[in-house]
C-alpha cells in the first residue's frame, strides 16, 4: 500500500504518479489522503490498480477511468467517473450531478444518493445507485444499465436510446419516449448480476424496468415539420 | 460561473471568528469568480440603523459626510470609514431621508445596504485583495454571505458585484444568470422598486423585496421566484434573522451544504467548507432543486 497525501503532494503529481502505473507492477494499492474536495482526482488511470480516496472530492473524480478500481470513502462532486471506459468506481457517500456521464463501460456504484442527470448520455457503463437519483437522469442514454434502489426524479430517461433502466422505488415522471417495459427472465438475470457485482442486497423482482419506446429516434414522417 | 459561500452560526462562541471563517471560504472560491468579491455580514444590533455606503473617492466624499447628514436630518450621525466603504449610524426613522440627502449631494456615493445589522462590502478585484482591504477576517457576527464573481450579464464594476441589497437587512447573492431580467426590471420600476444597476441579480433581489413588501414571507417570495424568474440560479439570501437557499428546478449551478451543532454552511463546492471546524463530522448534502431552505436564529 502506497499513500499519497494531498496536503504535501500536488494534484498534478498525484495524477502523474497514478497514470504512470502499468499492469503487472507489484504496486497496485494506493491510498489518497486529504482530498479536501479537490477536482479531477485520480483521472485518466489506465492500469488494474486500486485507489482509495479518504474523504470527499470535487468535480470529475475518476474521470476517463480504464481498468482501475477507485474507491471514494466520502461524497463526490459533479461528474464522477465521467466517460469511464472500464474498471470500477465505488462512492461510499452521495454523488452530485451527472455521475457517470457519457460512460462507455465499467461499473459505477454510488452507495448514497445521486443528484440530477445521473447517467446522462451513458454509452455502455453500468451504474448502480443504492439511494435515489435526481431529475433528467439517463437523458439520451444510449447503452448500458442504470439500476436505482431508491426513487427516481422527474423526466427519467428522456429521449432515451437503448440503455436499460431499473428502478425499485417510485419514478416521479418519465421523460419523452421513456416507457415501462416488461421484466423478462433475462432482465432478472442481468439485474441479479449487477446487484451482486455492486454488493447491493436487493431483490431483483422488486424492480421495474424502463426503456425506450423507440418512437423518437426512428424516422417517422409525423415527426417532420 | 461564480462562487457562493455562506455561514450561519448556531454557536455564539464562533461569532468573533465569522469574518475569518468566511474570508477563508471566499478565497477558496477565487477560481469560480476572480473578477470581484463581496460579503454581507450580520453583526450585533444597536439601537440605531446602519447605512453602508461606498465611494470611489472615499477621502473626499466621506470627509464631511456625517456633518452634512446631521445638518440635513437634524439628528446625530456617526461615520465609520473602511477603505472605499463607510458605515453610517443614524436613527432608524431617518434612513429614507439620509438616502435622499446622499443622492442629492455632489460626488458619487452609492448606498450598499441599510438595516439594523447588515453591512455590505464589495469591490472589483481578487477575493483575497478585497478581503484584505476591508479587513474582513476581523469582523464578527451571527451570519454572513460572500460571493466571488465571474461576470456574465453586466460589466465588472462595484455595482455589478454581489451581494445586492434592496430591502432593510436583506441581501442576495447569485450563481447563474437570469434571462428575463430586463422585462422584470421594467415591471418592478413601474411598481416603484429601487433598482440601481443593469445587473440581473439585482433584479432578482428587488423581486424578492417587492414580494415581501406585498405581504409574502421570505419563504413565499423564494417559492414565487421559481415561477417568475427565468434562467439559472442558485440563490443564497440573508435576512436579519438568518439565511436561505434556493436553486432553480434545473439546478445546474452547484451547491453543497454542511451542518453541525455549531453552524450551517453553504459552498458552491465542498472545497470552500474544508477548513470549517468539525467539518469531518458534519452532515454534508446537496440542496434539492426547486426547494426552499431556511435557517433562522
Amino acid at each position: 500500500m502506497s499513500q499519497i497525501d494531498l496536503a504535501t503532494t500536488s494534484l498534478r503529481e498525484l495524477n502523474e504518479t497514478l497514470q504512470a502505473q502499468k499492469g503487472g507492477d507489484n504496486q497496485t494499492a494506493w491510498e489518497i489522503l486529504n482530498p479536501r474536495g479537490s477536482h479531477a482526482l485520480a483521472v485518466g488511470l489506465d492500469a488494474p490498480i486500486e485507489v482509495t480516496v479518504k474523504g470527499h472530492t470535487g468535480y470529475y473524480c475518476a474521470g476517463m477511468n480504464q481498468q482501475a478500481t477507485v474507491h471514494v470513502e466520502g461524497s463526490v462532486g459533479p461528474g464522477v467517473a465521467e466517460n469511464m471506459m472500464s474498471g470500477a468506481v465505488i462512492v461510499e457517500g452521495d454523488a452530485s450531478q451527472y455521475a457517470g456521464a457519457t460512460g462507455h463501460g465499467g461499473l459505477l456504484v454510488i452507495k448514497g444518493n445521486a443528484s440530477s442527470r445521473c447517467g446522462i448520455s451513458m454509452k455502455g457503463i453500468d451504474i448502480v445507485v443504492q439511494g435515489n437519483i435526481g431529475h433528467m437522469s439517463a437523458f439520451m442514454a444510449q447503452a448500458g444499465n442504470l439500476v436505482v434502489c431508491g426513487d427516481a426524479g422527474d423526466a427519467l430517461g428522456d429521449s432515451l436510446y437503448e440503455a436499460r433502466l431499473f428502478v425499485r422505488g417510485s419514478v416521479k415522471s418519465l421523460g419523452a419516449d421513456c416507457i415501462e417495459k416488461e421484466m423478462r427472465p433475462e432482465h432478472l438475470d442481468l439485474l441479479t448480476d449487477l446487484l451482486t457485482r455492486a454488493g447491493v442486497n436487493a431483490k431483483p423482482e422488486e424492480f421495474r424496468r424502463y426503456g425506450s419506446a423507440r418512437k423518437l429516434y426512428n424516422f417517422d414522417i409525423d415527426n417532420a415539420y | 460561473m461564480c462562487g457562493i459561500v455562506g455561514l450561519f452560526l448556531k454557536d455564539k462562541a464562533l461569532e468573533p471568528q465569522l469574518g475569518a471563517l468566511l474570508t477563508e471560504m471566499l478565497i477558496t472560491m477565487t477560481d469560480r469568480g476572480p473578477d470581484s468579491a463581496g460579503i454581507a455580514i450580520y453583526g450585533a444590533a444597536g439601537n440605531r440603523a446602519k447605512l453602508t455606503v461606498q465611494s470611489d473617492n472615499p477621502d473626499q466624499d466621506f470627509a464631511t459626510l456625517a456633518e452634512e447628514l446631521e445638518a440635513a436630518l437634524g439628528a446625530p450621525v456617526t461615520l465609520r470609514a473602511n477603505d472605499t466603504h463607510a458605515v453610517l449610524e443614524l436613527p432608524a426613522d431617518q434612513v429614507e431621508a439620509a438616502r435622499t440627502a446622499i443622492a442629492d449631494r455632489p460626488g458619487r456615493i452609492r448606498v450598499m445596504s441599510d438595516g439594523d445589522v447588515i453591512e455590505i462590502y464589495k469591490e472589483v478585484g481578487l477575493p483575497r485583495d478585497v478581503a484584505s482591504r476591508f479587513n474582513l477576517p476581523a469582523m464578527s457576527g451571527t451570519h454572513g454571505i460572500g460571493h466571488t464573481r465571474m461576470a456574465t450579464e453586466s460589466a465588472v464594476t462595484t455595482e455589478g458585484a454581489h451581494p445586492f441589497s434592496t430591502g432593510p437587512d436583506q441581501c442576495l447573492v447569485h450563481n447563474g444568470s437570469l434571462s428575463n431580467h430586463n422585462s422584470l426590471r421594467r415591471k418592478l420600476r413601474r411598481e416603484g422598486v429601487r433598482i440601481e444597476s443593469e445587473n440581473d441579480t439585482e433584479v432578482g433581489a428587488a423581486y424578492l423585496t417587492w414580494k415581501m413588501q406585498n405581504g409574502a414571507s421570505l419563504g413565499e417570495a423564494l417559492e414565487a421566484s421559481l415561477t417568475d424568474l427565468d434562467g439559472f440560479f442558485t440563490f443564497v439570501v440573508g435576512t436579519k434573522e438568518g439565511f436561505g437557499v434556493v436553486r432553480d428546478p434545473i439546478a445546474c449551478k452547484p451547491a453543497v451544504m454542511a451542518e453541525t451543532d455549531q453552524y450551517v454552511a453553504f459552498g458552491s463546492e465542498y472545497r470552500a467548507l474544508v477548513n470549517l471546524p468539525g467539518i469531518d463530522a458534519a452532515r454534508v448534502w446537496e440542496p434539492e432543486p426547486a426547494t426552499v431552505y431556511f435557517w433562522s436564529h
